[in-house]
């Protein structure tokens, strides 16, 4: 499935929608203040890039964003967005075509799930239909069914759905550009994980540029293609891909901040992509049980994983509970955990361990199924890391100090 | 005047306790939605047939005529009614104004005056309006206006400070106008806090209300006034009786318009 809005089909080729974006010696003293909250800052994002900005609390992460669509005005210096000095645009106008997502959603209470979403597109002017086809475009990409969620308000949405409709209203109107405040910061683990991954899988299809502000390390190595850390007053400690931030620290403070030289770290960095999938056997919802299990006994699976029409995993049964039934049912597994592909090898653990086939789906873009992962598959790509690490070691260091196993391997 | 306390200590609790409260208090109010306007008629009905059988003399009579009770009724219903009309078109919007950036500094003056106002003796201002602007329906009007701003300007405001201002600058930010703003989110949200100030209003209008007989501006005070003046107690307490029972009505009627205006979703 791609999208169906002329503003995304292109897109869905993998063509970069982002634009870039400069900030020259951007400086923002708030009212009263002695000390600037954002010093001089540089910095020069990629169009279709993620962006991830990090550092502790008060350092300027939230200034130096707002920055960006206005929300606070520079005290000096330049922004640029896409080429475009963005004092010279009418600050409405600049920021229907920045998305905004923020903490929690922020959804206003008294409009629907589509009204919230529709928002924007209302204000560009949008007719009705061409709006509606988008929300319910949106509410696909984001995994909520329009026909179950387009007419539900916020607070009948759980927390994690909530912020899936915020991202909704951020890309609504197709923005280039989308800045994110902390996105995922107020819900679970696993549903971060999931609402990371969905970011991941709509990223991959838009390619915009987005610029996100978190206070978790590992989310900052999972999701950016770039990690800006920041100091005191917004001075960039590095700026940086996660692998050179884990592997090259510029200096002690990114050293203690990412925690870096961990080889556990590794395991945010790695992704299941980076594995190799089981392919056990699958079945489609309606198919004829007898015959799906003659097939799962050739192959000697004990379990199937069934598919709906469109390839999305609903349920992965025991073949003893397929016993006495006639089709394959088709109801959705609510508990069914799966992955994306572009999961790390941290989360990978984390689902595994809750599931009880001690292993876990694994889908592509648009929830389409890949394969499974399974435990052995982790440890493996672990220990294979950890020596070649290892090995990396032994070769920089100076040829005396090499012990005398330095050969091996 | 103490109902205008209670609504003010209670509005930012309607505003955010809601959902907790719900089940209760929504269950209360359903109660007196429908109960209400049925002990409404009740005691109507009764004091109809009290009047039909009544053993009175001419005056007593000649007061309680039915086409003399209805227009002191209609007449009470439309001072009380074109009073609210004015205290909203300026209670809101000078409550939306002191809440703006640039004006919010002068909120405290202006509830301050508007306390004064209420705080005077309803009957003296109204006896001084009459004097300097002379005695009538108008002159009602202005009196009740100035005697009843506070309530909803006192809740225009505490409703709209009340809106969660991360959502106002998530508004801002995916790029609704400030006026957007204000009338998509911030009203809306503040609307419930907002009609608990008019109801609190129209309540303490209808009983201010039975003042303006003195300046000439009719309404069921007359009865009331008269039955004391001629000593006729059954006109006395008729005057009582239909004020009261107006009252609850226009209470009943403005929580229902509450029910009604409140959004969906919060
Ligand atoms: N409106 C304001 N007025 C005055 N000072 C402010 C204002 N907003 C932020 N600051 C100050 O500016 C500095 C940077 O704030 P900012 O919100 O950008 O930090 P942050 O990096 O986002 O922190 P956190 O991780 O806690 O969200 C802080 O010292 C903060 O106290
Ligand atoms: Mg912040």
């Amino acid at each position: 499935m791609t999208a169906t809005s002329p503003n995304t089909s292109a897109s869905a080729n993998g063509d970069v929608s982002g634009v870039d974006i400069e900030m020259v010696d951007v400086v923002k003293t708030y009212p009263g203040m002695r000390k600037p909250a954002v010093d001089k800052l540089s910095l020069h994002i990629p169009a279709g890039e993620i962006v991830m900005f990090i550092g502790p609390s008060g350092c300027g992460k939230t200034t130096s964003l707002k920055m960006l669509n206005r929300l606070i005005e520079p005290t000096s210096g330049t922004i640029k967005i896409g080429g475009e000095d963005i004092r010279g645009k009418d600050v409405d106008q600049l920021r229907r075509h920045v998305g905004y997502v923020i903490q929690g959603g922020s959804l206003f209470p008294h409009m629907t799930v589509a009204q919230n979403i529709g928002i924007v597109p209302g204000l560009l002017g949008w007719d009705r239909s061409r709006t509606a086809e988008r929300v319910d475009e949106l509410l696909e990409l984001v995994s909520l069914d329009p026909r179950r969620y387009r007419d539900r308000y916020p607070r009948e949405l759980s927390g994690g759905q909530q912020q899936r409709v915020g991202v909704a209203r951020g890309l609504a109107a197709d923005p280039p550009v989308i800045l994110m405040d902390e996105p995922f910061g107020a819900v679970d683990p696993i549903t971060r994980q999931r609402l990371q991954d969905e970011l991941l899988s709509i990223q991959e299809e838009l390619r915009k540029t987005i610029v996100c502000v978190t206070h978790d390390i590992d989310e900052a190595i999972k999701l950016g293609d770039r990690i800006l850390i920041l100091q005191e007053g917004a001075q960039v400690a590095q700026y940086d891909t996660p692998e050179a931030v884990l592997a090259a620290p510029a200096n002690e403070f990114v050293e203690d901040f990412v925690g870096a030289g961990s080889t556990l770290k590794q395991l945010s960095l790695a992704r299941i992509d980076d594995l190799e999938l089981a392919h056990p056997t699958t079945a489609k919802v309606g198919e004829d049980c007898a015959e799906v299990r003659r097939r799962a006994e050739a192959n000697g699976d004990k379990s199937v994983v069934v598919l709906d029409e469109r390839n999305r995993p609903v349920d992965w049964p025991w073949l003893r509970e397929l016993v006495g039934r006639d089709r394959i049912p088709g109801d959705v597994d609510e508990t069914l955990m799966t992955l994306d592909r572009r999961a790390t090898l941290n989360d990978a653990l984390d689902t595994m361990l809750t599931s009880r086939h001690g292993a876990a789906v694994v889908t592509g873009r648009r929830d389409e199924y890949l394969g499974v992962v399974n435990f052995n598959a982790v440890t493996d790509h672990i220990q294979a890391t950890e020596q070649q690490l290892s090995e990396q070691q032994l070769s920089e260091r100076p040829a005396g100090e090499a012990p005398e196993d330095g050969s091996a391997g | 005047m103490s109902t205008a306390e209670d609504t003010s200590a209670a509005a930012p609790d309607t505003a955010l306790d809601e959902a907790a409260a719900k089940p209760g208090n929504a269950r209360e109010s359903r109660l007196l939605l429908f109960v209400l306007p049925g002990v409404v008629a009740l005691v109507f009905g009764a004091w109809l047939w009290w009047r039909a059988i009544a053993d009175l003399d001419s005056i007593e009579a000649r007061q309680l005529e039915a086409g003399l009770i209805m227009s002191l009724i209609w007449q009470h219903i439309k001072v009380t009614l074109v009073s609210t009309a004015f205290v909203l078109a300026i209670a809101i919007p000078l409550g939306i104004a002191l809440t703006r950036p640039h004006f919010r500094r002068a909120a405290p003056v202006a509830v301050g005056i508007a306390n004064a106002g209420q705080a005077a003796p309803s009957i003296g201002l109204i006896v001084l309006l009459a004097i300097w602007l002379g005695f009538g329906f108008w002159t009602a009007v202005a009196g009740l206006t100035l005697y009843a701003i506070l309530p909803v300007l006192r809740n225009t405001i505490t409703g709209l400070q009340g809106v969660d201002q991360t959502l106002v600058e998530a508004g801002r930010g995916i790029g609704m106008s400030g006026a957007g703003v204000l009338f998509r989110i911030e009203l809306p949200l503040a609307l419930p806090v907002i009609m608990t100030g008019v109801r609190t209003a129209l309540v303490l209008l209808v009983g201010t209300a039975t003042l303006v007989t003195f300046i000439n501006a009719g309404g069921l005070g007359t009865l009331i006034v008269t039955g004391i003046t001629l000593f006729r107690y059954p006109v006395l307490v008729s005057g009582a009786l239909l004020v009261a029972l107006l009252a609850l009505l226009i209470d009943w009627a403005g929580r229902v318009l509450e029910r009604v205006a409140r959004p969906k979703g919060i």
